[in-house]
């Protein structure tokens, strides 16, 4: 079985964690995805200062350290996962850029990152949102840490 | 002057600010900016001794903006971000909530004092970094730095280009200008964090934990972090004593560059260049032929537009027509029109003004429509980032942000206006 892990901030070790105890024999591929807009936006807010801080791109070093960080998170992921797996970064609108990636795996396991305080609602943030809606194939969706209990789940609208 | 040169003027000042918005080959703004003014000159759209004032009331500016710049790069290779990155990394804690806190603060102090161009080239990228190691999702914490090198300007004449020539037309001091704008800066950055808490609440909830790696210890640039407090410091003392301020800048950023010099931290060329001084040469030559429009014909054309007095209503006004006009372009130009207009209603409608002109530009990413249709123009066929994750946190809180920020000049000129 082919699994795909999608890899973000914060959340990612609790996705490694569940394929090792759920699909200890899956050929794993871990993606993670840069964001092209942040950079975009360093870069446009350096164009709206015209000619200062001329001769530098602060876009262009977000750029390069954001690239940076995600692949220490992909490589600190296939560290926790401790057995051969592919890895692999895109660049992009994320949400999009994850849910193709998803066309030939089998499975695709993340994170649910809405609040994080209760069991919901919002279990799921925009993107996020977007790539179940969207992904071609099954999805498993982890909890990050320890789930709050059913108390969390606000009571049910009075019905006449 | 002859209608013929009236209308030249206008058509060089189109085709200058056009020239700034393309940037064909990336070319410096000067080299259209500076024949323009030439041309202006000698086509008699404004008088040698009217263009002789105009540019010795923009000298103290531009030498004030040159020295600020060369005092933030050189803080910036001492280290002096790096170690606010390493201290908003610990403070946070792992938490984004508090990290965006302490971005917001970070940020609008770094815009107060050593001006925007700091943070949008200096301190977004360390942010970005920060927000990596502490392990959360860095999006939030980039964008309110893109956000308050706008919205975080008002508070000090040094933190935009605007604020110090409003503080020249102005004629007040330093320490006057910080008094009457302390609230509305305030009252900008709780709008701009609302926004930020409620547009961003998702990307807010995913929190590392505390186990933040502790990386290499950065040790606070003391040398550094001293000549920019004696500085600040200095400014107040030169603003009491009726010196200029540029003064003060110019002996901070001297300071540093010998040091930075001896040290090796940076080459005499590299200090010369932080200077910018094609850009300086952009806002002299702008400043003649934006008066030579304004002068000739636009003054009168705008009256009608302009309000007479300073009541709440006349500044929302004044604000409202900066934004827009700030936005059609870019600030700067916005700025030079509209001041020797807003001059004559005294400290409110100038500072409404900057109110408009500088939180303005967060509507779009890119500070001005021009700028944005003409880079979707260009980059039409690049797979550049979706244009509504930029805009729609811009269109919600530029709004509100203004509004909020120009009732509270409002209640500042009613309680400070004695002093000024």
């Amino acid at each position: 079985m082919k699994v795909l892990v999608w890899i973000t901030e914060a959340t990612w070790p609790a996705c490694v964690d569940a394929v090792t105890d759920l699909f200890p024999d899956a050929e794993v591929r871990l993606l993670a995805a840069v964001p092209g807009d942040v950079a975009a936006q360093v870069s446009g807010a350096r164009t709206g200062l015209w000619g200062r801080g001329a001769g530098r791109d602060p876009g262009a070093r977000v750029t390069a350290i954001a690239e940076e960080a995600t692949r220490a998170m992909l490589d600190a992921a296939a560290g926790r996962l401790g057995r051969p797996a592919q890895v692999e970064l895109r660049t992009g609108r994320v949400e999009r850029e994850v849910t193709a990636a998803a066309t030939d795996a089998d499975l695709l396991v993340l994170a649910r990152d809405g609040d994080l305080s209760r069991l919901g609602p919002r279990s799921l943030d925009r993107h996020t949102r977007f790539v179940v809606d969207h992904a071609p194939c099954r999805v498993l969706l982890v909890w990050p840490g320890r789930a709050p209990g059913l108390a969390s789940i606000p009571p049910p609208p009075d019905h006449p | 002057m002859s209608p013929g040169a009236e209308a030249l003027a206008a058509v060089l000042l189109v085709a200058v600010l056009a020239f700034a918005v393309i940037r064909p080959r990336g070319l410096p703004e000067a080299v259209a900016a500076v024949p323009a003014a030439a041309v202006v000159l000698l086509t008699g759209g404004l008088g040698w001794s009217q263009a002789a004032e105009e540019t010795a009331q923009l000298l103290p500016v531009v030498g004030f903006l040159a020295a600020v710049l060369v005092l933030s790069e050189l803080c910036a290779r001492d280290g002096l971000f790096e170690w606010a990155g390493q201290f908003m990394a610990r403070r946070s804690r792992g938490e984004p909530h508090r990290l965006l806190l302490l971005v917001f603060a970070v940020a609008a102090i770094t815009t107060a004092v050593l001006s925007l161009d700091a943070t949008v080239v200096l301190l977004t990228p360390v942010v970005f970094a920060t927000a990596a190691r502490v392990g959360v999702r860095p999006r939030p914490h980039v964008y309110a730095c893109t956000h308050l090198a706008n919205g975080g300007s008002l508070l000090l004449p040094v933190s935009n280009l605007t604020n110090l020539l409003a503080m020249t037309a102005l004629g007040i001091g330093f320490v006057q200008f910080g008094l009457v704008m302390l609230l509305p800066w305030l009252a900008v950055l709780v709008v701009e964090y609302l926004a930020f808490r409620w547009y961003f609440a998702g990307d807010l909830t995913v929190s590392a934990g505390a186990g933040v790696a502790a990386s290499d210890e950065v040790a606070l640039p003391r040398f550094s972090a001293t000549v920019l407090a004696l500085t600040l410091l200095g400014f107040v003392v030169a603003s009491l004593a009726g010196v200029e301020v540029a003064w003060v800048a110019a002996v901070g950023a001297l300071v540093l560059a010998v040091r930075a010099v001896r040290r090796g931290q940076a080459r005499v060329p590299e200090v010369a260049g932080a200077l910018n001084l094609p850009f300086l040469a952009f806002v002299l030559s702008l400043g003649i032929v934006v008066k030579a429009v304004v002068d000739n014909g636009l003054a009168d054309a705008m009256a009608h537009l302009v309000p007479g007095d300073d009541s709440l209503v006349a500044l929302l006004w004044w604000a409202g027509l900066a934004a827009v006009l700030a936005n059609l372009v870019n600030n700067l130009p916005a700025v030079l029109i509209l001041l020797p207009l807003a001059t004559g209603g005294g400290v409110g409608p100038v500072l409404a003004v900057l109110i408009g002109v500088n939180v303005g530009p967060n509507l779009t990413y890119v500070g001005s429509l021009a700028t944005l249709l003409w880079r979707r123009i260009v980059h039409a066929h690049d797979h550049e980032a979706p244009l509504g994750e930029f805009t729609l946190l811009g269109l919600l809180a530029t709004p509100v942000a203004i509004v909020v920020s120009v009732l509270a000049l409002w209640a500042s000129v009613q309680l400070f206006g004695g002093a000024l």
